[in-house]
């Protein structure tokens, strides 16, 4: 499709159409999906930056046994001579806006806001999003909801300052158990970011539905356009799902409704089905994209199209129906009945076969291809191995009767780190070094981003790994402090966690080096087998793209 | 087959004296004077009050440095840990190594040096069909003992068992035992060194010879018989929390306003720790659970220590016996032997 689409594209002409508004017009009141998308990807890496700080004050109090450094942190809020409660009620924070950031405000607008509102257009051949100024409004939900975030950590929420009811938000503990107005500022706050998603969805739902260029079929559409298609319907369906769950616990909390308070006629554990509901949907969500994105890499540098496309597609609109269907094995222990119980384990385990289906593609792709060990490609192979680690583990945790030792323990924050922290992030970082230099026109040191990959998935491992025996010794979640036993793994973990900190120094350096010294990127730096039509384009690409529609050929492959 | 682990949980019961199965037989016979008769009896084998069991180093608790599953001390827990580790960890550690193999195989002989001109191969039904039945093979066979381990899980305690009401409080555990003349233990957990008090701030662990690990010890344990079927309902006063105990394969959230009911049975006498495995607000790390199994005469022994403890009838808790995985409990044994022969007991 690159040479077909070639000629619709000469640089030349596009140069006398970029009419870029001033700067506040173009970053405030931006229409523009890749300004946005940039917006978004600046956005996602302030927050990172603070859910990954949060991270680093929980290992370096989980560094040895006792409390060391929550009195500290306490102070750090805003809390005046804090009581041991106060005291304890900040590492729930520290978990809650950890949680809450990584999930809401650093891998959904990175993989879905930022990565999907640049390339999504691009390739499929449309000039823009389909609703430009609602794509803006997403956006800006999305800070706002993060402000709201922010403002909940120096408020009062019951025990102490800040919401510490994790970020499940779990009642009757985020209602009668958290006075005061921090819960309702982290409640409003997934209002916000929610309504942001959603509005999102639609837009990417009606762009692919409806501005794909001629010839471009929904099966000629490239895997990451599939994977934001797939992703769109699950935020849809499940989003609403969330936001009537927390209406409902804001009017438990302020307008004397009892939903979830058995006082009252009400059931805690109906808060945690329909939190799941969504919740189960919403880690598809952050994953998905991150699917798409290496499929497009896998194929670039092994110089193949993707292997079993129907397949790789289809398997993803499996792994987004099943994962409707499947929401109660993160409720294996609240006394589900013997059926129910049974039911979602045989349901969770369905998920490993297109799961699985996606991994061997991705090596049957590679098989007979001719691979260049470019740095996206040393981070989307990383990414196949480090997912396929956490994809056994969750085929563990399916089993309803083994999850009676393992729910809630450190297996389950190993588990979902591999998939997410070592998947999600990784395919975040394989995505942008794969369109740093498209997005800014400037090339990374392909060095350090090597480097970066080795540290990282040093660090990143020795976090995570010990996770695993941490939790079958029987070490719950959530916990600031914990037994002698524990400590040995726990200490192992925090020295990971400074490895990895390291990488992303080595990260930052990068970037600072691309735009001071790096050189142009051309328009298509990655060579043949780069085929996508964001590879038609200049690095970066005009301003507004495809005011002649490319046409793709019958023979063109995806 | 019950006469290898059975063995000692029955011998441990006849060690228990003629006394219990006399006062059972007695009961049987004559109810009202049985009683009396029953709790004296025992108030003498008591002969003292209770001292709490020392724990043992690495029994029923993490080990430093520990990579996989706690010993378990229960017939569904070994069921359980043999699916881990029998089943699961040696099929997941296959699938690991399979991916990684083929990672290497595909980058040492499909790298730009070794083969220049890339196929364009895209497609090959045979292959995907064979990596979409083989998974579902793998995940059958994963199910049967899975979905067998949970169906036995959820096998109603026996007629006549001992209960225990377990309610989680914010940041405590409370044990009531209405069996047993409906007294109620507070269970706090100790004091760690250097550290400021927790809850009530009862003593620092360490402090008595029996204290167990520091972060998992209590001042009063839930003191529960060994080797009976014990049924836990379990719930909560305030927020949800989850009583957990990780050698004896045990987790249920308690959950206000609703009863949350399992089956507990430990094979061996001894201390489990266990911690509340479901965020329960400032002190969730700081509300262990501790369990002490003891043979029947000395949980009776226990239970009279507390006003208003009475001796509950064992009963005749082995009728319904094969609720576990293949295994009599074996604390029905003394019990049905009991009503089965009296005339050889009564020899005795």
């Amino acid at each position: 499709m690159a040479t077909t689409a070639e000629h619709f594209q000469g640089h030349a002409e596009e140069h006398h159409h970029e009419h870029k508004p001033a700067f506040f017009a173009r970053w405030f009141m931006s229409t523009n999906h890749k300004d946005i998308g940039t917006m978004y990807l600046i956005f996602a890496i302030i927050a990172g930056i603070i859910g990954g700080a949060f991270s680093g004050m929980m290992r370096i109090e989980l560094a040895q046994p006792g409390i060391q450094y929550l009195d500290i942190f306490a102070k750090w809020f805003g809390a005046v001579n804090p009581d041991f409660n106060s005291t304890l009620h900040v590492w729930n924070v520290l978990i809650t806006a950890h949680g809450l950031i990584m999930v809401f405000f650093m891998v959904m607008p990175a993989i879905i806001g930022g990565f999907g509102n640049w390339f999504v257009p691009i390739m499929i051949g449309a000039p823009d999003m389909a609703f430009p100024r609602m794509n803006n409004i997403s956006f800006w939900l999305t800070v706002a909801g993060f402000c709201s975030l922010m403002i909940s950590a120096f408020v009062p929420g019951g025990t102490g300052l800040g919401a510490g009811t994790g970020w499940t938000v779990y009642a009757p503990l985020s209602t009668t158990g958290s006075p005061g107005p921090a819960v309702d500022f982290g409640i409003f706050a997934l209002h916000l970011a929610g309504a942001g998603s959603i509005m999102g969805a639609i837009n990417f739902i009606t762009t692919i539905f409806n501005m794909r260029a001629p010839g471009m079929t929904m099966h000629k559409m490239p895997l990451f356009v599939w994977s934001v298609l797939v992703t769109a319907f699950l935020l849809l369906l499940s989003l609403p799902v969330l936001a009537a769950a927390i209406t409902m616990l804001l009017t438990d909390r302020n307008f004397g409704t009892t939903f979830f308070d058995p006082s009252g006629g009400g059931d805690p554990v109906l808060y945690q089905h329909l939190f799941w509901f969504f919740g189960h949907p919403e880690v598809y969500i952050m994953i998905l994209p991150g699917f798409g994105i290496i499929s497009q890499i896998i194929s670039t540098f092994s110089k193949k199209p993707v292997f079993g496309y129907l397949g790789m597609a289809y398997a993803m609109v499996a792994i987004g129906v099943v994962g409707f269907i499947v929401w109660a094995h993160h409720m294996y222990a609240t006394g589900l009945s013997v059926n129910t119980k049974m039911y979602f384990t045989a349901a969770t385990m369905v998920i490993a076969v297109p799961t699985g289906i996606k991994i061997f593609s991705w090596i049957a792709t590679m098989w007979g291809g001719s691979l260049e060990f470019k740095s996206p490609m040393v981070w989307a192979i990383g990414f196949i191995f480090l997912f396929t680690v956490g994809g056994v583990t969750g085929v563990v945790l399916a089993n309803g009767g083994v999850d009676d030792v393992l729910h809630d323990t450190y297996y389950v924050v190993a588990h979902f780190h591999y998939v997410l922290s070592l998947g999600a992030v990784t395919a975040l970082f394989a995505g942008f070094y794969y369109w740093f230099p498209k997005m800014s026109g400037k090339m990374h040191s392909e060095f350090l981003a090597h480097l970066h990959f080795w540290v990282f998935f040093v660090g990143v491992n020795m976090i995570f790994f010990p996770m695993h025996f941490l939790g079958l010794q029987g070490m719950p979640r959530r916990y600031p402090d914990y037994a002698e036993a524990y400590a040995y793994w726990n200490h192992f973990a925090t020295v990971g966690y400074m490895i990895m900190a390291a990488s992303l120094g080595i990260w930052f350096v990068n970037i600072i080096y691309a735009f001071a010294a790096g050189r142009k990127a051309e328009d298509n730096y990655w060579g043949e087998g780069a085929t996508t039509l964001e590879w038609t384009l200049t690095s970066p690409p005009p301003y507004h793209q495809f005011e002649t529609l490319p046409v793709i050929g019958e023979t063109a492959h995806h | 087959m019950k006469f290898g682990k059975n063995a000692s949980a029955v011998s441990q019961s006849v060690k228990a004296a003629g006394l219990s199965l006399a006062s059972v037989l007695a009961v049987a016979a004559m109810p009202a004077i049985a009683q009396d008769a029953a709790a004296s009896a025992v108030e003498t084998a008591a002969a003292g009050s209770y001292t709490p069991m020392k724990p043992t180093e690495g029994v029923g608790m993490p080990v430093p440095e520990g990579l996989g599953l706690q010993t378990q001390y229960s017939k569904l827990g070994e069921y359980g840990a043999w699916i881990h580790n029998d089943v699961l960890l040696p099929i997941i550690t296959v699938i690991t190594l399979l991916v990684l193999v083929l990672l290497i195989v595909v980058m040492v002989r499909y790298n730009r040096r070794a083969n220049p001109v890339p196929s364009k191969t895209s497609h090959n039904t045979l292959i995907e069909v064979i990596w979409t039945l083989v998974p579902v093979l793998i995940l059958i066979g994963i199910a049967v003992p899975s979905i067998d381990l949970i169906a036995k899980q959820y096998k109603p305690a026996p007629k006549g068992s001992l209960t225990i009401k377990v309610t989680g409080n914010q940041w405590f555990w409370t044990y009531g035992y209405p069996d047993n003349g409906d007294f109620e233990v507070v269970s706090n957990m100790l004091n760690v060194p250097g550290q400021p008090t927790i809850n009530n701030g009862v003593r620092e662990v360490g402090s008595e010879p029996w204290d167990g690990p520091s972060h998992l010890e209590v001042d009063n344990r839930m003191v529960v018989p060994v080797g009976e079927p014990i049924r836990l309902q379990i719930t909560a006063s305030d927020v949800i929390h989850s009583f957990a105990v990780p050698s004896l394969w045990f987790k249920l959230d308690a959950v206000p306003g609703r009863i949350n009911e399992k089956v507990m049975m430990i094979d061996k006498p001894g201390v489990y720790y266990g911690q509340c495995s479901e965020l329960c607000g400032a002190k969730h790390g700081y509300m262990p659970i501790a369990i002490e199994a003891l043979p029947r005469d000395k949980y009776d022994a226990w239970v009279l220590t507390h006003a208003g403890g009475t001796i509950d009838n064992p009963k005749a808790s082995g009728t319904e016996t094969d609720y576990l995985p293949g295994e009599e409990p074996a604390g029905a044994a003394p019990a049905a032997d009991a009503s089965a022969a009296p005339a050889a007991a009564a020899a005795e």
